[in-house]
């Protein structure tokens, strides 16, 4: 068995004058104390990578400035699905004995850190150098070629997607920590800033200073236990130009395998948290995952089933398109999320039940995925 | 970066020219150099030029872009073009393309370099 013993989140949004280690110390420092451990009881550390503060032993220089000499350590690198991936690590380490409490962290100060061009520039280079990079792909177009192709096989509409849009808008409202609060329509996403068509500015997450931090236990530290239930990857390609058919993502592989490896169903969740850097990332695996029939996500977000006071409450803290996107950290908002939901402590944004939820990360151009299910145990 | 020597010069080393390869054991086709098939692991596929024929996949418009050489070209459409021989590839084109045209590949600058750009096959 794994717990999940305790969670920290910063605000994101910009905070001027912090390096990725200050952000990441200071989650580091919430999610310990949310588990009401010391320091010196953490045995383990996972991090994830900073492109504004490169470095070959992320890991080793994080436990040094943080002030802990554990007996495992090490970065892990898997884009938007770092955060889920390291758990899922986190999850198999504590089972198997090699440590007792594994701290999770990712933050980087990747808004203020360097410019939104940097920024761009550094995550366009998950294309590929010889046959993509040349042609001047950012991030946007290649999350904008796969939207094309599931609008034109699925009928889904560029309103469509506003919607989701939408929605991380109004859960980000009732969130202190989110980088937006101002409200938006579907005329507002429609009408904002072309970015890499038919993806707009609001259909894009923003880039963000932010950091995020849990700390995954052999065993229960407080009140309410959350276990780790299963989990599962797939990565069926890294280059978009090389995806599989959009029927063949890894999405629905991972799912699968998580399904088997907790022996819980998708009737079984209550609450979910999915990555959503853009609102076709988010339109796409929510439907991949089941959540929703082919086609027929944009219908459940009007009819209110993805509210916080709906049938299945999604990124009730706003996800990345809202609370705001800092690499790691940013996938890592959705867990910290789900699991204040799952404890009873979501104050305002509090739903109704969140006994066992599903958390879904994608890493890449929807080329690596981590899938997880989560379960409250009294 | 693919690191193994090319028979035949492509556009990624500044010829006007789209190469793939075929490997000589299953038949399987590559766009992405590598010097074994990615499907069976044999060595050594054979490499080909690709006709330049195709139909467009998906697309993606650009209107914003991250450095000043290529902000330079905005708006430019980045495509994905199934080619004729099968393998599927990345490149430029004329701005109103849509998914399911048939198109045909010229060369075109970008950026300081040379890359395949698809117009639509007139009919």
């Amino acid at each position: 068995m794994s717990f999940i013993t305790g969670v920290g989140l910063t605000a994101f949004g910009r905070h001027e004058g912090s390096s990725s280690l200050d952000l990441m110390s200071k989650a580091a420092e919430l999610a310990i104390s949310d588990a009401g451990l010391k320091r010196s009881e953490i045995d383990g550390i996972l991090c994830g990578y900073s492109t504004v503060a490169p470095h070959i032993m992320l890991a080793t220089v994080f436990a040094e400035h943080f002030g802990i000499r554990p007996a495992y350590a090490h970065a892990v690198q898997v884009g938007g699905a770092t955060g889920l991936a390291m758990t899922m690590l986190a999850h198999h380490l504590v089972e198997a004995g090699v440590v007792r409490h594994v701290l999770v962290v990712g933050g980087e100060n990747r808004l203020t850190g360097q410019s939104r061009d940097a920024s761009i520039l550094a995550l366009a280079q998950v294309g590929h150098p010889d046959y993509e990079v040349p042609l001047g792909p950012t991030i946007p177009a290649y999350y904008g070629l796969v939207a094309s192709r599931y609008m034109h096989e699925y009928g889904v509409t560029e309103q469509d997607l506003a919607e989701f849009a939408v929605l991380m808008r109004a859960h980000a409202r009732t969130h202190p920590g989110a980088q937006f609060h101002d409200p938006i329509t579907v005329a507002d996403v429609m009408a904002s800033k072309p970015v890499a068509l038919p993806l707009k500015l609001l259909d894009c997450c923003p880039v963000s200073d932010g950091g995020a931090a849990f700390v995954i236990s052999r065993e229960c530290t407080g009140e309410t236990g959350v276990r780790i239930a299963g989990c599962a990857q797939a990565h069926t390609h890294q280059h978009v130009t090389a995806a599989p058919a959009l029927s063949e993502l890894g999405a629905e592989i991972a799912i699968a395998r998580a399904k088997a490896a907790s022996g819980l169903a998708i009737s079984d969740v209550c609450y979910a948290g999915v990555y959503d850097s853009f609102t076709i990332t988010l339109a796409m695996l929510l439907e991949d995952l089941g959540l929703a029939a082919r086609g027929e996500a944009a219908a459940r977000v009007r009819s209110g089933y993805f509210g916080r006071d709906g049938a299945m409450p999604l990124n009730t803290h706003g996800g990345l398109l809202s609370y705001g996107h800092c690499g790691v950290g940013g996938a890592m908002a959705h867990l910290v999320e789900t699991h204040l939901q799952m404890t009873g402590r979501a104050g305002n944004r509090q739903v109704r039940d969140a006994s066992i939820a599903l958390l879904h990360g994608d890493g890449g151009v929807l080329s690596s995925h981590v899938s997880m299910f989560l379960e409250r145990t009294r | 970066m693919s690191g193994s020597k090319h028979a035949l010069a492509d556009w990624t080393t500044g010829a006007e020219a789209i190469v793939y390869q075929c490997c000589r054991t299953c038949g399987s086709l590559q766009y992405f150099h590598r010097s074994f098939c990615v499907a069976c692991g044999a060595p050594d596929p054979e490499e080909k030029h690709a006709s330049g024929e195709g139909t467009v996949y998906a697309t993606s418009l650009v209107v914003r872009a991250a450095t000043p050489e290529t902000r330079a070209h905005v708006p430019y459409i980045i495509v994905l073009v199934d080619a004729a021989e099968g393998f599927r590839m990345m490149a430029h084109g004329d701005n109103d393309l849509s998914i399911g045209d048939k198109v045909t590949a010229r060369f075109a600058p970008f950026a300081g370099r040379l890359v395949p750009y698809f117009e639509k096959v007139k009919s």
